[in-house]
């Protein structure tokens, strides 16, 4: 095992920063489902590094938790742009405005 | 010391995940976003969790990605193509992950993790089964009927009422 854990750990600092990125910049609702994406799979990362390194079965029971969830919020998320599309023909979020109640 | 490997996955990694945010095309941006997943299951492979790698492989890279791709599809040509977005609000978001990144790696570089490495074996992935089965049973029950809500849920918001299905009746 030549890798270290902070070499997984800057990874994910740099997969978060460009997940907050995208979430902070982009205006196009399957965008930022990206960037939402990405911040997971940081996490994930986390997750499995921590649980290598110390060593405990704990992180990757975690992440195969968190990977069932993404996949459910997945679908959800992507038929809630679908909804808001077929109401708007658009999936510019800015457009979306009168959801808010 | 990082290897060659960990330095090429990680290239692949960032790299897709950029251009999963910056590309002009939704089409080849969630190709990008599965080039980011695929890299995620090769650091799984790295920190000898083949499992979880294969189950990143199977969810991530099988399903969602495909889900996405097809959602893409079904939205109009030109919003699949149109980039708005506001100069300032660019600079401030680039601004913002820097400051993120730099701050938080800081951090994480004065911390006392920099020093952690093992020489212990990796944990089989018997022991995940063990540990679904026995200690974490109350959070698989409840994880199946989440799915099962989500399933039912993306569903009945995609329904479409207003479209009559033509039946014969004959």
């Amino acid at each position: 095992m030549n890798n270290e854990l902070i070499d997984f750990v800057l990874v994910s600092v740099a997969l978060l920063g460009i997940g907050i990125y995208g979430l902070s910049v982009k205006r196009n609702a399957i965008r930022m489902l990206f960037a939402i994406e990405i911040i997971i799979n940081a996490a994930n990362l986390n997750l499995v590094a921590f649980g290598r390194f110390l060593p405990h079965s704990g992180g990757q029971t975690l992440a195969l938790f968190s990977i069932a969830i993404a996949a459910a919020e997945v679908g959800v998320g992507l038929s809630l742009i679908i909804v808001a599309y077929r109401m708007y023909q658009n999936i510019d979020i800015a457009d979306f405005r009168s959801l808010k109640g | 010391m990082a290897e060659a490997v960990f330095l090429a996955l990680s290239v692949i990694t960032i790299g897709s995940a950029i251009a999963a945010l910056e590309l002009r095309s939704l089409i080849y941006g969630s190709i990008a976003l599965m080039g980011t997943l695929g890299g995620i299951a090769g650091f799984f492979l790295l920190l000898d969790s083949p499992f979880v790698a294969m189950f990143q492989l199977a969810v991530y890279v099988g399903s969602i990605a495909v889900l996405i791709l097809f959602t893409v599809m079904l939205v109009k040509r030109e919003l699949i193509f149109k980039k708005v977005e506001d100069k300032r609000r660019k600079f401030v978001g680039i601004a913002l992950m820097l400051v993120f990144m730099v701050a938080l790696g800081s951090v994480i570089m004065d911390s006392g993790i920099k020093t952690i490495t093992t020489d212990k074996p990796a944990v089989d992935f018997r022991n995940i089964g063990a540990d679904f089965l026995t200690y974490y049973w109350p959070a698989l029950i409840l994880m199946a009927l989440i799915l099962t809500g989500s399933i039912t849920g993306a569903l009945v918001l995609a329904r479409r009422e207003d479209v009559e299905n033509e039946q014969r009746t004959d």
